[in-house]
């Protein structure tokens, strides 16, 4: 079985995070790491790995990101991914979610091309932008069916059963592979990568791909194709002092809840 | 320039990651329960910490000198010790006392019996070598083993040992006496004692660790006096050569002395970080203390001692790895060794006298650091027995 799971280079969300001129994230500029809600999908793919270990399964990290993203691919690696891809070139800066799918699309495509891909696993969003739609959209582009936000991912032979917690209610969904996955933070801690891990990873392949190796045109994708643009970009303002309500005559519960009120909070 | 490789740095930053998440939020509570956290422990062992430098077949990573595989234990207890000295000391002594005798010494059964749970990090070991007259003088041991048929019969005691009485302790290797030997010195013919080490498995009749200690620091730490009245264990448990109980101990001891450097490393980086944090923070005379110089220069030295402690631990860990010559590598493990603990103590009482009053409140780690640090300066040799160790390196005939 062949496993791809996506995984995104985001900037860390402990650091400062800057913005470029043209208010896309700045990606070169500032630590990154693999974002952790596709740890969950990498770690996700390495279990059904070892839970099918009579199997021949291997799992390809897959990243679309400038030459920095490569560590992301890096970390799935030490993780205990088999082998890597990494998209880059200049062209992809500023894709929208639609340019993104694409190039990750067309990726998985030639990935397919040399052996069959089965199941493509994706974290349920990313922590940088957090749309959660690039699953959806690969899916859409590879007519595979979506399995998407999974908490519990059972497996045999051909068919995926999962759990979907929703506010109301869970669902249980079947499919039947090949299928495109993505999984939430609750369906199992990701693991640590190992220093042997880590050792092991350097020696692991990993492929880079550019845009024409793709078939993809510089013009489908980037800023200049994205359907959306961000106009404008503030930092979150400063905390400011609160509000001291000095209860006393017995009116500070009422004081409280009209402030409430005048926020919609109540 | 001394440098850590990337993968080395990547290793840092994974455990620091797992100490933040899995040890840090529950450090102070441990501390105060005495308690011996065996599923930490256990995912210590999940992560590979403790089969570090032990080979596949047990479970181990396989890690070679040119792989950094000392080095990377010595980052994985520096950052465990970061937040939590107890978890620290609890990986170094697993290792450095209770899987490296076995794992240098054992015959291959031996090997096979206990290293696989060891390296898990489903059990640890201890090594019993201290007792109530034998400290720095290892030698004067006391405790006897006698051959009786195809067992040894184990009498006598051991105080201060590590890892050797928790729920999880598999076993303890003591050294005792198993005879006699006429040498000459000086002319006259003395009665050396013949010193083994010997295998005893918990759970052995007559074998008993006692009540844990009350100890000032590593609260989390598991240490007990040990007792063994005619407990009997199979001749096959002697561990290595008879005779040779000593020197095999001392044998593996230089590595443990960088180990509880990296320990110390660990320390002071907690102390700058915290008071770092706190000179920034809390204000007097209309400023943060950090903006005095009798503050400012504190931490100052703090980052001076933390840097020249890293680079003795991490160049002398490099030449455990690189296979350095004996006597140079032993020469810069005591060193590292002294360095770093006496740096550690500084450091604790810097650390506590930048929070002020609160420095002596538990509510803050800083006050668990102070009590934590002395003991780098005791166990696995004081700094007297380092300094001894040191000069003679030099040449001079201290005794
Ligand atoms: C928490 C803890 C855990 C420990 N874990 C273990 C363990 O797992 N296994 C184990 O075997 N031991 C363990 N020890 C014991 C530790 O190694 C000894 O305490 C240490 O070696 C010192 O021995 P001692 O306590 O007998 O002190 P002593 O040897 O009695 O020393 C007393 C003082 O005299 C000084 N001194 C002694 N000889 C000389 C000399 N020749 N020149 C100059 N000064 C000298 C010492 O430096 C010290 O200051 C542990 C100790 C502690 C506190």
């Amino acid at each position: 079985m062949n496993i791809v799971v996506c995984v995104k280079h985001v900037p860390d969300a402990t650091a400062d995070r800057k913005f470029e001129s043209d208010n896309t994230v700045d990606r070169e500029g500032v630590d990154g790491l693999l974002s952790e809600l596709d740890e969950y999908a990498v770690e996700q793919a390495l279990q059904l790995r070892e839970k099918r270990s009579d199997e021949e399964i291997s799992v390809t990290a897959l990243t679309v990101g400038p030459a920095k993203a490569a560590d992301a691919v890096r970390k799935a690696l030490q993780m205990g991914a088999d082998k890597g891809v990494h998209v880059s070139d200049d062209a992809i800066a500023g894709s929208d979610y639609l340019g993104t799918s694409l190039v990750l699309a067309k990726a998985i495509e030639k990935i397919g091309s040399e052996q069959k891909v089965d199941l493509v696993v994706f974290g349920m969003a990313s922590t940088d932008a957090s749309g959660g739609v690039v699953p959806a959209m690969v899916a859409e582009r590879l007519g595979l069916p979506q399995v998407t936000l999974a908490s519990v991912i059972e497996s045999q032979g051909d068919q995926v059963r999962i759990k979907r917690d929703g506010d109301t209610a869970t669902e249980v969904i079947g499919a039947t592979l090949p299928i495109v996955l993505s999984v939430t933070d609750q369906s199992g801690e990701a693991r640590y990568p190992s220093f042997k891990g880590i050792m092991a990873a350097k020696k692991k392949p990993v492929e880079s791909y550019s845009l024409s190796d793709l078939g993809v045109e510089a013009s489908e994708v980037g800023a200049e194709a994205a359907y959306s643009a961000v106009e404008e970009a503030t930092a979150r303002p400063p905390r400011t002092a609160g509000e001291i309500v000095t209860d006393e005559d017995g009116s500070g519960a009422t004081a409280l809840a009209e402030f409430l009120a005048s926020k919609k909070f109540i | 320039m001394f440098e850590l490789s990337r993968e080395h740095e990547e290793f840092r930053r994974t455990v620091a990651e797992f100490a933040t998440a899995e040890v840090a939020p529950y450090a102070a509570q441990w501390d105060r329960d005495h308690h011996f956290p065996v599923d930490t422990v256990r995912k210590m062992g999940e992560l590979g910490l403790f089969g570090l430098t032990a080979p596949e077949e047990y479970g181990g990573a396989g890690l070679t000198g040119a792989d950094g595989g000392f080095t990377s234990l010595c980052l994985a207890i520096e950052e465990l010790g970061r937040v939590d000295q107890s978890m620290g000391i609890t990986l170094e002594a697993a290792v450095g006392l209770g899987i490296n005798p076995i794992l240098t010494f054992g015959t291959d059964e031996q090997k096979a019996t206990w290293l696989p749970d060891l390296v898990a990090g489903r059990a640890v070991a201890g090594f019993g070598l201290t007792e109530p007259g034998a400290g720095s003088d290892a030698g004067a041991t006391r405790t006897r083993a006698v051959l009786d048929g195809e067992e040894w019969v184990v009498d006598g005691a051991k105080q201060f040992i590590t890892n050797s009485g928790s729920e999880i302790t598999s076993l303890v290797t003591v050294t005792a006496r198993t005879g006699s030997r006429s040498v000459q010195r000086d002319g006259a013919t003395v009665e050396k004692p013949e010193i083994s080490t010997i295998i005893v498995p918990a759970g052995t009749p007559g074998f008993t660790a006692e009540k844990a200690y009350d100890k000032l620091g590593w609260h989390a730490s598991d240490t007990h006096p040990l007792s063994f009245e005619g407990a009997r264990v199979p001749a096959e448990n002697l561990l290595g050569e008879r005779g040779r109980g000593y020197a095999q101990f001392l044998a593996t001891l230089d590595d443990g002395r960088v180990a509880i450097a990296a320990l110390a490393v660990g320390c002071i980086q907690a102390c700058l970080d915290m008071s770092l944090e706190y000179a920034g923070q809390r204000q007097t005379f209309g400023g943060p203390i950090g903006r005095k110089q009798g503050v400012a220069f504190q931490l100052a030295d703090l980052e001076t001692m933390l840097r020249a402690a890293r680079l003795l631990t991490y160049s002398a860990a490099a030449m455990k790895d690189a296979g350095a010559p004996v006597a140079a590598f032993k020469q810069a493990a005591a060193i590292a060794k002294l360095h770093a603990t006496e740096s550690a103590v500084s450091a604790t009482r810097i650390a506590t006298q930048v929070f002020g009053g609160y420095g002596f409140m538990e509510e803050y780690p800083v006050a668990r650091f102070y009590r934590d640090a002395k003991v780098l300066e005791i166990g696995e040799g004081t700094s007297e027995v380092q300094r001894m160790l040191i000069a003679r390196g030099l040449g001079l005939p201290v005794e």
